[in-house]
Parts: C-alpha cells; sequence; structure tokens
C-alpha cells in the first residue's frame, strides 16, 4: 500500500476546523491501544484520564490553574512559528522569568504590598523578554540557527535556577530544603475565583484576545503571516526580516516570562529548583494543536491541561508513571500534525502492484 | 497544408516503421485533462517539432513519454511495438534521452557525477571523466567534467544536459524549449549540433513555441491546443503566421505602438553608477551600472539569465539597498539607500519575475496580497495600524475587470489561479495605481498568448501617457516586439542602451555574449 | 605519558555517543530531511538496550534493541514527513517529546537497577602496548563501531552510487524525481539510518557510559548531535573534530569538579549546552562554507505529481 496525496487547489476551510477534531479522536483511540499494551482496562483508564477530572470543582479549578501558563506560553509561540521563527526554549524563557520576578520578593523580603506585584509582573516579563533575545539576536547577527540555540538556553537556565535555589536564594529556615522564602502579602497573586484560580487568568485571556486582533486585523499581525509564509515576498513588501524576529522573540519570551513570574507567585509560592513540569514544551504542543490561531489556542491549552491532571490521576489511581503524560501529548502532536496535511491535499491510498499505465480510466477529467 | 493527425502523406517525411508513436495518449489530473487522446509519429532522422502555447500539455506529453508520469490512457509504440515506460530508467533503456527545460542538474555535484546519475551502469570516475571530455569534444560542446555546476553559466548547464544524454546513446533525444535560455548565437551553436545528430540517424521532439526556429530547424511538426492534437505540418511550408495561428487557436491581436516622447521628456528613473557587492556565493555583483529611463518610454534589459538581473531589479525596487543616495533616482528624488515603501510612495512600481513568493504570497487571498505592496502607499488600506481588507476587495474587483483575471471565486488564493491569470492580477495590482515609473521582470515568462498581448499593450500604453518603463526579460521576441530603447546586461555590467529600431536578433546576441566589453560596442549600433 | 591516559580515554567514551548520533543525523540530512527527534531517538534506543540486555542478560542483544528502538521511532517520523508531508521542525519537536515520554514509560520498572557490563575488547600483545594500547586497542567494541562507521559513512557518501543518489536527492530532489530517482524512498531510508544511529548512540549511554537507567538521561545529547552537524558542514571528518571538543570539554567539567575549584557544579554542567552555542555562532559566521555544503533541500517536503 502507498499513500498518495493530491493538492487542493485552495486550502479546505472544512478541514480547518475538522482536523484538529479528527487529531483528537485518534490520540484517544491509539491511547486505547497504549493501555491495553501496558495492561490495564483501556475504557477505564480512558475515563480516569480524560472524563474524571471534569466531574469535580476541585479538579476543573485545578484546569484552569495548569492551563494558564500553558496557554500563555502558547499564545506567544504561536507568533513565533507563525512567522517562522522556531523558538523551542520557552522552558528556559519560563525559568527566566521566575528568576527575574522573583528577585524583589527574595532579596527585599520586607516589600510586600500590593504594588510590588506590579514590580515583580514587570521583572518577569522583562527577564523573559532578555532572555529570548539572546537567540534572537544571535539568529539575526550571526545566522546562528535559533532552534538550538534557543533550545540549549533552556538547560542553563534550568541549571541557573538550581543553583539559586539550592544556593544563595535558598531559605535559611528552610530545613535545607533547595527552596526560597514563601512569598507572603502582595508578592503573591490575588486570587480570583475559588481557592486557586488567580488573576493570571485575566493576563492568559487578554493576551489571547489581543493576539487574535493583532494577528487577525493589524498590519503587524499581516507582516508575521507575509515573512513566515514567503520571506521573499516579505521584503518585497517593504517588511524587516530582523525585526520580525526581535518582535515575536521579545513577544513569546516575554509571555513565557510573565507565565514563569505568575507559577512561582502563584500556585508554587515560592522559587525552587524546577518551577515548570514542561509547560515551556507544552506550549509548542498546544500552538499547533490550536492551529497557530489564539482562540484555537486557548481551548487546546484546557485540553493540555487535562492531560496533566489525568496523567496525576492514573498515577493515583492505577499507578502508572505520570510519564504517560507526555507520551499522550506526543501522541497528539504526531496527529495534529498529520491531519494538518488534509487542509493543502486530499489522501488516496493506492495498492501497490498495479500498473497505472494498464487502467484506462476516462471518467475524472 | 496542416492537416489532422495522419491523415495525409508528407513527401519529405522519411518512409518507413516510425521510431515512435503515441496512439490515443490521455492523461488526467486531479481536476484537469492535461492531454486528451493524443495520436503523433516520429521517424528516424527526423527533427520533429512539438507546437504548443504554454499550458497546451507539451510537458504533460514529454514526461510520458519520458517514463517521469504514467499516462491514464493510450499507447506508446516504440519501433511498432507497444512498450510501457513505467520510469524514466526504462525510457533511457529504451534510447530515449532528455533535455530539460528547467536543467534537470544538481548544483553542489561536478559535471561527472550529474551525468553519473543519468547513466544505468556508469564506468569509475576516471573513465568517465575521459569519455565526457571525448564526446564534448566530438559534438563542439567543451567541458570540464571536474567542474562544479553551480559555477557554470546556463549555456554551459545546457552542454552538461545534452553530453549527459548524448552518453547515454539514445535514438530518441527529447528537447525541452532548449532555446529559451540561449543567446541567439549559443542557439546556432545548438542546431550545428542538432543537424550532426539527424546525420546520425538519431531523431529529436523538439518542443518550442518560437516559430521562427522550428520554421529553420525542423522537419514536421504537430501541434497541440488544449491537450489535443489540433493539426500536423511541415513548418518549412507554412508561414510563422499561419503556425502562429493554429497554435493560439485565433488570430493573435497586433500591438497597437505609437511613436514614443520626445527624446527630451524628462528623465523619471535614473540609475547612476551603480555598483554592489554580491550577496552570497552564488550571485552577482554589480558593476557600475548607468541606465536613464524618461517618461513616454520603454527601456528595456536583454540577457541570458543570472547575469545580474535579479540583483539589478532588488537595486531598483530597493529591496537592496544601494551604496549612495545618488545611485538610485525617482522623478529626480535620490532614494539609493531608501527602501522599497519610500519608493513606491514616489509613485514607483515595481514586478519582480517570481510571481509565487516574491510577487505574490501563495497561500494568501489576493485581497492580502494587494496589501503586499500597497500597504505604505497612503491609499487608505492601512489606517493606525489596521488593514482596510474590504478596501483591498475593492482593488482586486478592479484589477479584475481592468485586466481580465479569471478566477473560481471573488477572492480565492493566489496559488489558485492560473500563471497568465496571476501575472495579469499581479502586474494590474500595480497599474491600479497608475505609478510614474514601472520597473518590471519577465512580464510575460509562462504566460499564454492572450494574456501575454494583454500584459505587453498595457504596458506600451502606460509608456505613452507619461510613465517610464523598464522592462527585464529574457524573451528578445518579447523585447524587440515592445522597447523604445534596449540594454544588455552581462557579468553585472550594462551595456549603453540602444535605439530599438536599429537592432536586430543577432545585435543583442552579441552584446548578450559580453560583446560591450569592447570594441564589440560599435557593432552593435 | 600515563597522566595523558585517564583524559584521553574519558574524551573518547563521551564523545562517542555524539559522534554516533551526529553521523546518523548527517545521512539524514544529507538526503534533506531535517530529524531534530534525535534526542527522542537517542532515549527510546536507551531505554530499549537497557531493557533488552537487562532482560536477557545479553549486552548484545541489548545494542540491537537499542538500534531497533531508534529505527521504529524513526520510521514514525518518515511516516509523518516523507508520506504525510508534515512540518519536519515541528514533526522532530513531536519525535523528542514523545520519544522522552516513551523512554520515561518503559523505563519506570528499570531506575535504580544496575546495568550489565559491556566487555571490553582485549586484544593480547596491542592492548598491552603503554597508553596507545590502552587507548586504541581496549575500548569496548561500540567505541570502535562508532570509529569504523565514520570512515564506512565517509566512504559512502563520497565514493559510492548510493552515495552520490543520497546527495543528489538531498541537493535537488526535483531534478532526482526527474531522472528517475525514488526521492521518498532514498529518504526514508536515510531517516531509518538516522534513526539507528541515535538509537546505537543511546544504547551507548545506557549500557556502555552510566550503565545505568535514568529518565532523561541524554541530557540533551541528541540536539548537541544536531549542533555537530551544522558545526561539521555536513562532512563526516568534522564530525570526529567536534565530537571530540565536546568530549574535551565534558572532561574539562568533570575535571574541575573533580579537583574541586570555587566553581558550582551547575555553573560546570552548563559548559556543553555553551560550547554548543558558541561552536553554532562561529561555524554560522562562515557562510560560505555552509553555503556550499548545506543540502539544498534541507528541511523541504517533497510530493511528486503523478
Amino acid at each position: 500500500m502507498r499513500i498518495e496525496l493530491i493538492r487542493r487547489p485552495e486550502h479546505s476551510r472544512t478541514m480547518v476546523v475538522l482536523s484538529p477534531i479528527i487529531a483528537i479522536a485518534l490520540t484517544v483511540i491509539a491511547g486505547f491501544f497504549v493501555f491495553l499494551a501496558i495492561g490495564v482496562d483501556p475504557l477505564q483508564a480512558l475515563y480516569i484520564y480524560f472524563i474524571e477530572p471534569l466531574t469535580a470543582g476541585w479538579s476543573i479549578e485545578a484546569l484552569f490553574v495548569k492551563a494558564v501558563p500553558i496557554i500563555l506560553v502558547a499564545v506567544g509561540l504561536s507568533l513565533c512559528y507563525l512567522a517562522n521563527n522556531w523558538n523551542i526554549g520557552a522552558e528556559g524563557q519560563f525559568a527566566a522569568g521566575a528568576i527575574a520576578g522573583s528577585v524583589f520578593p527574595i532579596l527585599v523580603p520586607g516589600w510586600n504590598g500590593p504594588e510590588v506585584m506590579v514590580a515583580m509582573l514587570v521583572m518577569g516579563v522583562l527577564g523573559g523578554m532578555l532572555y529570548a533575545a539572546i537567540p534572537a539576536l544571535l539568529k539575526i547577527r550571526f545566522g546562528a540557527n535559533e532552534i538550538l540555540t534557543s533550545l540549549m538556553l533552556v538547560y542553563v537556565a534550568q541549571l541557573f535556577l538550581d543553583w539559586l535555589a539550592r544556593g544563595p536564594w535558598r531559605n535559611p529556615e528552610g530545613h535545607n530544603f533547595p527552596d526560597s522564602r514563601p512569598f507572603d502579602g502582595g508578592q503573591v497573586l490575588p486570587v480570583l475565583v475559588g481557592s486557586d484560580v488567580r488573576i493570571s487568568l485575566v493576563f492568559a485571556v487578554v493576551a489571547v484576545i489581543v493576539a487574535w486582533f493583532v494577528l487577525r486585523r493589524t498590519l503587524t499581525g499581516f507582516q508575521i503571516s507575509v515573512l513566515g509564509q514567503a520571506p521573499r515576498a516579505g521584503a518585497f513588501a517593504g517588511f524587516s526580516q530582523n525585526r520580525m524576529i526581535l518582535l515575536t522573540f521579545l513577544v513569546s519570551g516575554g509571555l513565557a516570562g510573565l507565565a514563569g513570574i505568575c507559577e512561582v507567585a502563584g500556585p508554587i509560592g515560592m522559587l525552587r529548583t524546577t518551577v515548570s513540569p514542561g509547560y515551556g514544551f507544552t506550549g509548542i504542543i498546544v500552538a499547533f494543536l490550536g492551529r497557530l490561531n489564539p482562540i484555537g489556542i486557548f481551548f487546546a491549552g484546557l485540553l493540555l491541561a487535562l492531560s496533566y491532571l489525568g496523567g496525576e490521576g492514573m498515577q493515583i489511581a492505577l499507578g502508572i508513571s505520570d510519564q504517560i503524560t507526555r507520551v499522550f501529548q506526543g501522541m497528539l502532536l504526531f496527529f495534529v500534525l498529520a491531519c494538518d496535511t488534509l487542509i493543502y491535499y486530499r489522501i488516496r491510498f493506492v495498492r501497490t502492484g498495479q500498473h497505472p499505465a494498464g487502467e484506462a480510466k476516462h471518467g475524472r477529467a | 497544408m496542416a492537416t489532422g493527425a495522419g491523415a495525409v502523406d508528407f513527401p519529405n517525411r522519411p518512409k518507413g516503421e516510425p521510431l515512435l508513436a503515441a496512439i490515443g495518449i490521455t492523461k488526467d489530473f486531479a481536476t484537469i485533462r492535461a492531454n486528451d487522446d493524443i495520436n503523433f509519429a516520429i521517424h528516424p532522422g527526423e527533427i520533429h517539432a512539438l507546437l504548443g502555447e504554454n499550458g497546451a500539455g507539451k510537458s504533460t506529453l514529454v514526461k510520458i513519454l519520458y517514463g517521469a508520469l504514467q499516462p491514464t490512457g493510450g499507447e506508446i509504440r516504440w519501433k511498432g511495438k507497444p512498450v510501457a515506460i513505467a520510469n524514466p530508467a526504462a525510457a533511457r533503456a529504451l534510447g530515449i534521452g532528455m533535455v530539460f527545460q528547467h536543467f534537470s542538474l544538481f548544483d553542489a555535484l561536478t559535471v561527472a557525477e550529474n551525468i553519473a546519475l543519468a547513466l544505468a551502469d556508469p564506468p569509475p570516475m576516471n573513465q568517465l571523466r575521459a569519455r565526457i571530455e571525448k564526446v564534448s569534444a566530438e559534438y563542439g560542446l567543451p567541458l570540464n567534467p571536474r567542474s562544479v555546476v553551480a559555477d557554470l553559466s546556463v549555456g554551459e548547464r545546457q552542454r552538461v544536459e545534452i553530453v549527459r544524454c548524448l552518453l547515454q546513446e539514445p535514438q530518441l533525444i527529447i528537447m525541452d524549449e532548449p532555446t529559451s535560455v540561449l543567446t541567439p548565437q549559443e542557439a546556432d551553436d545548438l542546431f550545428v549540433t542538432l543537424n550532426r545528430l539527424v546525420a546520425e540517424k538519431k531523431s529529436v521532439l523538439y518542443i518550442s513555441h518560437r516559430l521562427e526556429e522550428v520554421k529553420q530547424i525542423c522537419h514536421h511538426a504537430t501541434i497541440l491546443r488544449h491537450g489535443k492534437v489540433v493539426g500536423e505540418c511541415d513548418p518549412q511550408q507554412e508561414t510563422a503566421a499561419r503556425l502562429a495561428s493554429l497554435m493560439v487557436g485565433a488570430e493573435l491581436r497586433q500591438l497597437q505602438a505609437p511613436a514614443p516622447a520626445s527624446p527630451s521628456a524628462p528623465v523619471r528613473l535614473a540609475v547612476d553608477h551603480l555598483s554592489l557587492p554580491r550577496p552570497h556565493a552564488f550571485a552577482i555583483a554589480l558593476d557600475d551600472v548607468c541606465l536613464d529611463v524618461r517618461g513616454g518610454e520603454i527601456v528595456s534589459i536583454a540577457g541570458v539569465a543570472g547575469n545580474g538581473q535579479d540583483e539589478l531589479f532588488d537595486a531598483i525596487s530597493g529591496e537592496t539597498r544601494a551604496g549612495t543616495p545618488g545611485a538610485v533616482r525617482i522623478d529626480g528624488a535620490e532614494c539609493g539607500r531608501r527602501g522599497v515603501n519610500t519608493r513606491r510612495r514616489l509613485n514607483a512600481a515595481f514586478v519582480p519575475e517570481e510571481r509565487l513568493g516574491h510577487g505574490a504570497v501563495p497561500r494568501m487571498k489576493l485581497s492580502s496580497n494587494v496589501v503586499l505592496t500597497r500597504h505604505a502607499t497612503r491609499e487608505g488600506l492601512v489606517k493606525s495600524g489596521v488593514v482596510n481588507f474590504t478596501g483591498a476587495r475593492e482593488v482586486v474587483d478592479r484589477v479584475t475587470q481592468l485586466f481580465d483575471v479569471r478566477k473560481g471565486s471573488p477572492d480565492p488564493e493566489a496559488s489558485a489561479l492560473s500563471g497568465g491569470n496571476l501575472q495579469k492580477f499581479v502586474v494590474g495590482r500595480e497599474f491600479d495605481r497608475k505609478p510614474g515609473v514601472l520597473v518590471v521582470c519577465q512580464p510575460t515568462w509562462g504566460v499564454d498568448a492572450g494574456a501575454a498581448t494583454t500584459i505587453r499593450q498595457a504596458l506600451i500604453d502606460l509608456a505613452r501617457q507619461g510613465a517610464a518603463v523598464l522592462v527585464i526579460s529574457q524573451d528578445l521576441d518579447e523585447i524587440l516586439e515592445i522597447s523604445d530603447r534596449v540594454a544588455v546586461i552581462s557579468k553585472g555590467r550594462l551595456s549603453p542602451p540602444v535605439d530599438a529600431r536599429g537592432i536586430t536578433r543577432e545585435g543583442i546576441g552579441l552584446l548578450m555574449g559580453g560583446a560591450h566589453h569592447g570594441e564589440g560596442a560599435a557593432h552593435a549600433h | 605519558m600515563e597522566g595523558l591516559e585517564g583524559p584521553l580515554l574519558t574524551i573518547i567514551t563521551a564523545s562517542t555517543p555524539l559522534l554516533l548520533a551526529a553521523l546518523g543525523e548527517l545521512v539524514t540530512e544529507r538526503s534533506g530531511v531535517l530529524n531534530l527527534g534525535v534526542e527522542g531517538m537517542m532515549a527510546v534506543g536507551a531505554v530499549c538496550g537497557f531493557a533488552a540486555a537487562n532482560l536477557t542478560g545479553m549486552p548484545m542483544l541489548g545494542v540491537l534493541a537499542a538500534i531497533l528502538g531508534g529505527m521504529v521511532i524513526a520510521f514514525l517520523f518518515g511516516l509523518l514527513t516523507l508520506g504525510l508531508v508534515t512540518n519536519q521542525v515541528a514533526s522532530g519537536l513531536a519525535l523528542t517529546l514523545f520519544g522522552l515520554g516513551l523512554s520515561a514509560l518503559i523505563g519506570d520498572a528499570f531506575v535504580g537497577v544496575p546495568g550489565p557490563g559491556m566487555p571490553k575488547l582485549y586484544i593480547p600483545g596491542l592492548s598491552d602496548i603503554p597508553l596507545v594500547g590502552r587507548i586504541f586497542f581496549a575500548q569496548d567494541f561500540m567505541t570502535y563501531l562508532a570509529w569504523a562507521l565514520v570512515i564506512a559513512v565517509w566512504y559512502f557518501i563520497f565514493r559510492t552510487r548510493g552515495g552520490l543518489v543520497l546527495r543528489a536527492v538531498g541537493d535537488n530532489h526535483v531534478s532526482a524525481h526527474a531522472l528517475g530517482y525514488k526521492v521518498i524512498r532514498v529518504r526514508f531510508l536515510a531517516v531509518l539510518f538516522g534513526g539507528a544511529c541515535a538509537g546505537l548512540a543511546g544504547g551507548y549511554l545506557s549500557l556502555v557510559y552510566t550503565p545505568q537507567w535514568t529518565p532523561n538521561m541524554t541530557a540533551g545529547r541528541g540536539w548537541i548531535a544536531l549542533a555537530l552537524v551544522v558545526f561539521a558542514a555536513w562532512l563526516p571528518g568534522r564530525l570526529v573534530v567536534g565530537a571530540l571538543l565536546f568530549g574535551a570539554v565534558s572532561y574539562l567539567a568533570l575535571y574541575l569538579q573533580g579537583i574541586g575549584v570555587g566553581i558550582p557544579s551547575q555553573f560546570l554542567s552548563m559548559l556543553p549546552y555553551l560550547t554548543t552555542i558558541v561552536v553554532l555562532v562561529v561555524i554560522s559566521r562562515n557562510r560560505t562554507l555552509l553555503r556550499i555544503n548545506t543540502p539544498a533541500c534541507l528541511g523541504q517536503s517533497f510530493v511528486p505529481d503523478r
């Protein structure tokens, strides 16, 4: 058997909507077999993974808590990817934002009025932006591949964070745990609803709406798409590739940094050796699952947050490693990419062995 | 007389069994039938022309004969026996060789490696190099087997293609538009080689839309239109006009070209001692280019591809900036250091060679492609950073009407248009602004005759209304048809422009070969 | 003389996995395919190798399992990018995420389990020569394999017809298709070779280098291997230089840690990653070298007309 692709004259608008849904369905089906392979009841496992987290109030709250950083990261990354800039170092920019944002609460612990939060957020955003500027500038100035440089900086940021949390920023009263002093007062993000959904949800929603407007209606958004799809045409339109590299990296770094400080000033409440269970990488999947569209990313972010909760649920209920989450996320991205092909191509399966010249079909003119 | 396929004897044609016969060849693609019941035969020792417009189905047919595509229906007979040509290797094994229009060469590999790739069972490299040197000398096609293809000129690349084909010892050589990239002198050299092949009783299938050269060298012609054979003839017995009307299916509209403006009209576009280093290893440096284009005239730049045309276009449009402000002047304003949008605001307009990916974004709607070149021209398409796509759609409608752009829906993606219609859109998008200076590269490359006539007439009309029009083209017929003055670019240097009325193809050809760097300049006048 | 032995051995062992993975990716990229999933393929190779060796007690079966594991998930990548023309960059990232997750899931049962030792080859006489003998003739066989593979790949790419076709497909897939070469098939084979090499590199980590299994034990080596291919300008010989350079950096980090200089270990651990960035910047400045050697179709999808 052979797969044949037939190019559609124009992209299919139906498939634009349908392809993520098909991808999710295929992931669930593949998940069925994965569970079968590791020897658990697939239906029970799928229920625990995908449905159970949606049945309790606290877990729906947890869903939004997890979705916020993922959405913030993914919105920024989508701008990068649309412009054909492959920032895959959001995990590092996330850490950089967390570190920079923690400067005041750790070094000036007494400053805990409400105004310190503004300073922390600004620092977080700046930290992420500056860290993302490194691969951008290396690409602009030297043509160094941004995929590799941005990824290498993830390891560097994580090691630096590890050093800070174990070394100079460790809480002297913390019984030797590698944590900073806990944030308090105005150093902690205000709660919006429930016990854990914080004001950062508003940031995520605003980021989604602004990004949607920029991409849909503004010249900047138009520049991003043109330079991403056809750099030569972008130059002909008088758009600057280098400016766009810097801009998209700064925006995505800033948003990742914002997510980072919101995480340490929110659910975590202190700086630790690790501040993210891979949100920076999950953001990549979410950006693609949302078809690089901010509205789509919002829903994709919720889905991937569900996959974290489902993984935790699996570990508790069935004793399966929570690494199952990453397997699911990887499979989902595979299927999303495969289904995107349907937007531009029709797919035909051809049985090999028969000679095409032998058959004289005249019907399909 | 031209008649339906195979109906009449042609007394001058070699008799006997055809070398290759196509019987009822049909090829369907997803949405179109590219070949429809095609019948024709090639005899031994004959140069057989396959004539037709862009999109008539010539390329599809030769790909089928070469095994690169499989027909949907029909049969190919080789020396009388039905054969299935499953792939190009099978074609080569039969004795069919091919010289591709857009060369099928590998830039990063050497000449010998390129040739080895086309041989079923190549000898060791040392022997192969010796054979290449021998064959290329025999046929007057000098080549160094150790050269890397990226470093070769267009003419040399074609030599590689031909020598590669000859080393396969084919009985039939298919040549797809072989002279479209050559200077007239290089084309004459090619014809000598072809005559040698025919003398050895080899056959040539010669695909072209250049009627004069078909009349000059071909023994027999099959004419395609809309995927069907519409006639065959002995081209030496026909007039070019008659062949053209067979190809196009109607009499072509004649261009109306009133006299150009007086030589005292103001210079609207000036290029003044423009020099640029080459941007990368495979590019051409511009060397002291000087040119004035006055309002009311069309000046053309002829030249073989890869002699600095792209670099010159980019420098004039502002995609590449010149070293000094005075190097490019539009209506007297110095803009050598300014970008493309500043130049557009000076009422200049630009149409690049590549439609898809340079002049237009393939996967974007036509309205977005209007915004592409007109977002900064203060026409209200962008207000405080927000794009007015409704206004852009109105532009699409105007262009559609003005240039008769055929499309399936009101605002399709650029890639959904045919080459000719997209070219009309890309040109029309700039005409809609009523530019004072227009620079256009290859205005009718790969478009059908109807669209070509429309575009050429529009260029002439624009100039006669007072605009300065600069055309960069490799199509000498086009240049001679529409230009008032002609200059030639060669290795990044531009010859002084000469009056188009006094010049011949051969005169331009000498300049294209680089003769103007010295005594040759006088020869061209 | 004696003092040199330890450092050289460390450098060679540290550079071997990088060399193996990069060599496979070099062949893949020469065919025009950019597979960013090296890290994921290495992780799967590492866990498959460790699991197989552990369950059977036969290290050789572990090596085979590592190769097979890398190939299986490289096959997935080939199916996506070549069969369904998905974006190669995104698919490579997916492969890495999936591979790291899958390996951690499979390896859950093997964390903390001691690995089976890989016997070192001992050649009587030769291995006894001081310094030279220990370095060149008393390594584990995978190290020899890696070095033999460098020569084999060089010979294949530049001296055989298969290598010529590989380069042709990577340089211009339209021309290769027009001449009748099966572009997709050539690329698929190149992707599988890349997977096999990455899997082997992973197996080296879990069977020889550490030897044990821990999640994320590849620690970015797959990405460094990708950078090495660029550094080498797609030339196998230069790859050796790059791999040894990184081996030396690893040794330096270990050495400095060992003698107890006042630098925190985290900063020493950053060295390979920072070196990667520096190396990329340095090589990227040499645009002519890259322009001449970069496969022109790298990362581009190909859909033949039919």
